[in-house]
């Protein structure tokens, strides 16, 4: 039960970017495309269930006063490796993506479940932990990028939405697009939680 | 000494391409510090200080440790990341405890802001980009600088404007963080007129 519950939190009634509002820069500036969006959730999503794992495993080791310290290495640690495997074997993301993924460090989602979940909790919850978080940042990052995608250059994943003769409108990939978008779909969801309620 | 080339740095910096307008790095501290206005200047301020010496330690991190000029080793790719949010977590814990005995006042006014830099990915990302775009040691400091003046720019703007929405009738569902990036994308609109300031 308490696993389903987990799940549920992560991705729907404690979603990272549009209810607990973290991580917003990698949300705003990769999500151009979906194909970018996707990419970005997924790097994030490995570092996050990676990271948990490891600090919900070492909480008993690490002295209160340096945990941040440490939990920071081991999340610098695992971003490196996405570092290389994306170089290595997804080139053209990697270059799309460019400087946020060493920025994944700083990404306050990993931290946070770091420091509220994972150092709290047994090895198993972490990870159901860290995996639900994932999927409701690549989600959220997916539709963002969707939606940036489809107004602004008239694709979705690449592929032709509307016949070639629509004008798409740039502004939506250009960087105002990314805050009006994120506005307009946070308000939104703020709609949709506020009818529940009074329901 | 090419001072053109300090002023485009700055300028491109602070107007052209603004961290936070342009390219969405701090973006959590922008919408978070930003609702009075002496709060958003006191994080301003702390940022572009540890900025600027952000910038001069990892430039002497990147070429002596992790590059040296001897060319025996090169542990970029490896090292960077780790060695880089160390340095700027040491970094700020430095500056709190030296601020606190030697500057009490200005602790009292920073000091609450300053841990919370730590994770702010303007810092790493000016580091990152100091080091990506080859930039010597003085391009990188006047590059600190300026972007930490365009982040203090681009916050306290919001911060005057937030302040008198307050008392603006918003709609419900926009209350808070959502009409603030609506007045974001207004903002980084027009900072997009900045673009051909600059030729590329």
């Amino acid at each position: 039960m308490k696993v389903l519950k987990i799940i549920q939190n992560g991705i729907l009634s404690e979603n990272p970017v549009f209810r607990l509002l973290l991580g917003l820069c990698p949300t705003l500036a990769v999500t151009t495309s979906a194909n970018n969006a996707i990419g970005m959730g997924l790097a994030t999503t490995f570092v996050l269930v990676m990271s948990n794992v490891i600090v919900s495993m070492i909480k008993g080791f690490i002295p209160a006063k340096v945990r941040i310290p440490a939990f920071i290495v081991v999340i610098a640690t695992f971003v490196t490796i996405v570092q290389f495997v994306m170089a290595g074997f997804l080139p053209e993301l990697n270059k799309s993506l460019g400087l946020f993924i060493p920025l994944i460090v700083v990404n306050c989602i990993i931290m946070g479940r770091a420091e509220a979940f994972a150092s709290k909790n047994n090895t198993f919850l972490a990870a159901v932990d860290g995996i639900a978080m994932g999927i409701g940042f690549t989600l959220a990052l997916t539709l963002i990028g969707g939606v940036r995608e489809i107004l602004g250059s008239n694709t979705f994943f690449g592929y032709l939405v509307l016949p070639q003769s629509y004008k798409p409108m740039l502004f939506f990939i250009l960087s105002p697009g990314g805050f009006f978008t994120m506005g307009v779909l946070l308000a939104f969801f703020n709609w949709i939680s506020s009818r529940k309620k009074e329901a | 000494m090419d001072f053109g080339r300090l002023f485009v740095i700055a300028i491109s910096a602070i107007f052209v391409n603004n961290f936070v307008l342009a390219r969405f790095l701090g973006i959590c501290p922008y919408l978070g510090v930003s609702k009075k206005w002496d709060s958003a200047l006191g994080m301003g301020i702390a940022v572009i200080f540890v900025m600027t010496l952000a910038s001069f330690i990892t430039w002497i991190v990147q070429h002596f440790l992790l590059a040296p000029p001897s060319g025996k080793y090169d542990l970029t790719d490896i090292l960077q990341t780790i060695a880089f949010i160390l340095t700027i977590a040491a970094l700020v814990q430095f500056v709190e405890i030296v601020m606190k005995k030697a500057m009490p006042d200005l602790y009292k006014a920073l000091g609450i802001y300053l841990p919370l830099i730590t994770t702010n990915c303007a810092i790493l990302g000016v580091t990152l980009l100091n080091i990506k775009n080859d930039y010597n040691l003085i391009e990188s400091i006047v590059f600190g600088i300026s972007a930490g003046v365009g982040f203090t720019l681009a916050l306290l703007m919001m911060a005057s404007i937030r302040e008198r929405l307050e008392s603006a009738k918003v709609p419900k569902v926009f209350k808070g963080i959502a009409i603030a990036l609506i007045v974001a994308a207004l903002m980084s609109l027009s900072f997009t007129g900045f673009s051909g300031l600059i030729a590329e």
